[in-house]
């Protein structure tokens, strides 16, 4: 086939501008939405009435919003855990487990109880932050030991540690500290929830009803944090290097080993906190599903994010409102395949930034 | 005249990468039936004329004939479908198939059905018939390396092939497998099939070859000698040159304290095979040691035990510190600079900035480290201050490593390995695959470091550039040093002479005895 242009890919030699990152991802979710748009049309939906409802239900309000920013709470924390992790080139795929075993251990301060219950709301909600990052970090301790110590791969070792983590909440709220026989433990006392907007609804009238809660803040503190570690810190340098090329980083005597340990137990501490900010913030009990799967959708928003902290907040909020429209739109697969699509968009728009793409004109060849 | 075609013949081959001439009007011919021995350095252009004739790469000019017929590859698949294989240095096989699927793969037959045990039988006949013995039922990461190198031939000869490539095939192997590969060789020439043998170990061909051409820096030396008869002196003048430029000027310097001594070094490859046998030497400040020898005869493993990358046995002492199986760590904390061989592998970063390349080894130290933080702005200031110093082309310095040419980035690599004012310069292969302007400027900042009173170890396979640079050149031969000759005064075919196994001691002793029978 003779076409008179030929499309070239080039090699950008060049530093890419800072801006060109950002512009192909939102290019990328403003080109998901409109195939999404045109799938809609072709199974003879109404793309454009779709479209002002998913609005509606998750940035339309302030209390939609407010349920669309809880939802991605957690997806912030485990975003941020993923990425960590991801920098290192350390396959984490253990927040779901991470997930459950902070909530878990979050929730003893409140069950054991591990601080007496009349002790200050402050005393009470640091522990759980406390516990919950050591429940998600003793997680992450494990697969970063066997990987450091006898190089276990870790995409087997976090995969499985996640059905563990599930078993093991499984075993206490069914077995253990049951309410009444439902699979949940008794509703914790009011000092061990995060405080929400709606505590506030007798003095603001705006506020009842919304439930946004301070995880939010704890998921923006964090965001701040990481990005510190990995722009300014010794260690997220060495994070960094490590991540990129372990030969040069053992050439340049860096710890390899100890470096695999703390960033595996970093991570797991983060997607640790963002359990107890769900059973704190939430659910306000220990029960079953606390996650509708926000470990694994965490790889999926650090990776959009291209590992960067701000970015992962960004993503969230988008995951975010999918989880609430997947909720209010029939069929609920349709989010899931907004979700799907955007994730394939921002994959290819890769290419943008590596090549140039040029289209040249062809002589036509003069028989 | 003898009118049968050659089995393949190449005719005024050019091969022209931007910059280099990597061909340069080359000629080989190949009959039916031998061996024929291709030798040369590295960068010789040897790989480069294969990758012709097994159809990778098209030359630029000139003509390649297959049993008489001119033919025109575009794909590795043309030149497979004339009969053409080629076995290369690194195995393409897959480590969880077993030998028959790894034998099968990528061809069209079987269309559907795998008869697995019709296949096994058809595969065991063409080992029976070339003494090529594999289980080929077997895994591929069970086998050795001389086992996979089998099913790698067997692969070949089951796709049709008459005339096989083997790509330095001995350089993986432990001698009783070479032992047994020269016999598979010759199994293959007696049933008619011809081979082309690359490798640059001299006495291996002598064995097994049947004829040599010879290149060097991508013209041929020698073409089509006979082995017999073949005076070994000439094919190592033929094989290194001997057009050696002192372009450099080198300062005549006094060489102060021992700053490296090294006694009885003894270590393993990657392969677990011993690459070091009792390696001694010293360097002095002041003072460039080099380290010449065939690529593969322990030169990675000694700079590796120096730098604390790899585990051996025997005395390493810097400035009288005892550094053997101390950590990479504790060798640059001892001020041990470390120029890499694979500058992209192991000396760079590749998709970090020329700032996180340069304070690699530093970034613990004011004024860039401070404490738990890195001061970016002084890490900025540094790098921008390397980048100018150094001469190090690039846009900024925020561009990523990987975007550096090789010349900028081995520039990078050296400024920051100077910078760190070390007692000791391990240089490996410092200016391989650099143009001729990088090469020079490389080579000069060496000089300084050893003028400033730095001991370098210079470890090359560039005869000219040992010659040029070093105060002293030890050979090494097979994890041992042969001998140890001042460049100034030696006879280059002596260092020929040792990189390819002989000890100096005796070479001496050869030419006193030619003296006198000349007299």
């Amino acid at each position: 086939m003779n076409l008179p242009f030929d499309v070239r890919f080039e090699r950008r030699s060049e530093d890419n501008p800072w801006w060109l990152p950002v512009a192909t991802a939102l290019g990328s979710v403003v080109v998901a939405f409109v195939i999404s748009g045109i799938i809609l049309k072709l199974t003879g939906g109404q793309p454009l009435v779709v479209g002002k409802f998913f609005w509606q239900a998750t940035f339309g309000s302030w209390p939609t919003f407010s349920d669309t920013i809880v939802k991605a709470t957690p997806l912030i924390l485990v975003g941020l855990a993923c990425a960590v992790a991801f920098k290192m080139k350390l396959w984490n795929i253990g927040a779901e487990g991470q997930f459950y075993m902070g909530a878990f251990f979050a929730s003893l301060v409140v069950l054991v109880p591990i601080v007496p219950m009349d002790s200050p709301k402050v005393v009470i909600l640091g522990s759980m932050m406390i516990m919950g990052m050591i429940g998600g970090a003793l997680w992450g301790f494990f697969p970063g030991f066997l990987k450091a110590k006898f190089n276990v791969n870790e995409i087997i070792t976090t995969l499985m540690l996640n059905y563990v983590a599930i078993l093991w909440n499984n075993f206490w709220i069914f077995d253990k500290w049951s309410d009444a026989g439902f699979q949940m433990t008794p509703m914790f006392d009011k000092k061990a929830w995060l405080p929400r907007l709606a505590d506030y609804a007798h003095q603001y009238k705006a506020f009842s009803g919304i439930t946004l809660h301070l995880g939010v803040l704890i998921g923006f503190v964090a965001a701040i944090v990481v990005w510190w570690i990995f722009q300014r810190s010794r260690w997220g340098y060495e994070i960094k290097l490590i991540g990129d090329n372990p030969e040069a980083a053992r050439y340049a005597g860096l710890n390899i080993t100890r470096n695999i340990v703390l960033v595996m137990m970093f991570s797991g501490a983060l997607a640790g906190l963002a359990g107890m900010s769900e059973v704190s913030g939430v659910v306000h009990r220990l029960q079953e599903r606390i996650s509708p799967g926000y470990g694994f959708t965490g790889i999926i928003v650090a990776w959009l994010a291209k590992l960067n902290p701000f970015a992962v907040i960004v993503v969230s909020i988008l995951f975010g409102a999918l989880i609430v429209a997947g909720r209010e739109i029939q069929p609920s697969g349709l989010a899931q395949l907004l979700q799907g699509i955007i994730l394939f968009m921002v994959i290819s728009s890769d290419v943008l930034l590596r090549y140039k793409i040029r289209i040249v004109r062809v002589k036509p060849l003069t028989a | 005249m003898d009118d049968t075609p050659y089995a393949a013949e190449m005719k005024d081959i050019v091969i022209r990468f931007p910059g280099v001439l990597a061909n340069d009007h080359v000629n080989l011919t190949v009959k039916q039936g031998e061996i024929h021995a291709l030798l040369g350095e590295n960068g010789a252009g040897k790989s480069t004329l294969m990758n012709v004739l097994s159809g990778l790469y098209r030359p630029t000019e000139g003509t390649i004939k297959i049993y008489g017929d001119p033919v025109h590859f575009s794909s590795p698949k043309d030149a497979i479908a004339k009969g053409i294989g080629m076995v290369h240095q690194h195995f393409m096989l897959v480590p969880t198939l077993t030998v028959t699927e790894n034998i099968l793969l990528g061809l069209h037959q079987p269309r559907f059905f795998m008869n697995m045990k019709k296949l096994n039988q058809q595969i065991g006949e063409l080992q029976e018939q070339y003494g090529l013995r594999v289980d080929p039922e077997a895994m591929i990461w069970q086998l050795s390396v001389g086992e996979q190198q089998r099913v790698e031939i067997l692969k070949t000869l089951f796709r049709g092939a008459k005339i096989l490539i083997l790509d330095e095939p001995t350089a993986v192997l432990a001698p009783q497998e070479i032992d047994d590969l020269m016999g598979t060789m010759r199994a293959l020439i007696a049933q008619g099939k011809s081979i082309i043998f690359i490798s640059h170990k001299l006495q291996e061909v002598e064995v097994v070859a049947d004829r040599i051409t010879v290149l060097r820096k991508g013209k041929v030396t020698a073409e089509g000698i006979d082995i017999t008869g073949l005076d070994r002196r000439k094919l190592a003048q033929l094989m290194v040159g001997r057009d050696v430029v002192f372009s450099i000027e080198k300062t005549v310097h006094e060489p102060g304290e021992v700053v490296l001594a090294v006694h009885d070094l003894r270590a393993e490859n990657n392969k677990g095979v011993p690459a070091l046998r009792g390696i001694s030497f010293e360097v002095r400040g002041g003072e460039v040691l080099g380290i010449a020898g065939v690529s593969g005869n322990g030169q990675s493993e000694l700079a590796e035990c120096i730098t604390g990358l790899r585990p051996a046995q025997g005395s390493i002492l810097i400035h009288g510190q005892e550094l053997i199986n101390a950590s990479p760590a504790k060798a640059i904390a001892a001020n041990v600079s470390h120029i890499p061989e694979d500058r992209t592998r192991v000396g760079s970063a590749p998709n970090l900035s020329i700032t996180d390349n340069t304070i690699m080894k530093c970034y613990t130290e004011e004024p860039i480290g401070n404490g738990l933080t890195i001061n970016r702005t002084n890490a900025r200031a540094y790098a921008r201050q390397l980048k100018q110093a150094y001469d190090i082309l690039a846009p900024s310095v925020k561009t990523l490593a990987c975007k550096l040419s090789g010349g900028n980035l081995q520039k990078m690599i050296l400024a920051r390995e100077i910078s760190a004012n070390p007692q000791l310069i391990v240089a490996v292969q410092p200016t391989r695959g650099l143009d001729v302007g990088a090469i020079e400027a490389i080579q000069h900042l060496l000089l300084v470091q050893r003028d400033a009173g730095a001991a370098i170890l210079l470890i090359s396979e560039e005869l000219e550039e040992l010659l040029s640079l070093s105060d002293r050149i030890a050979v090494i031969y097979e994890g041992q040093i042969m001998g140890t000759v001042d460049p100034e005064t030696v006879d280059v075919y002596a260092i020929g002479q040792m990189m390819t196994g002989a000890r100096m001691e005796d070479i001496q002793e050869s030419t006193e005895t030619h003296h006198e029978s000349a007299i």
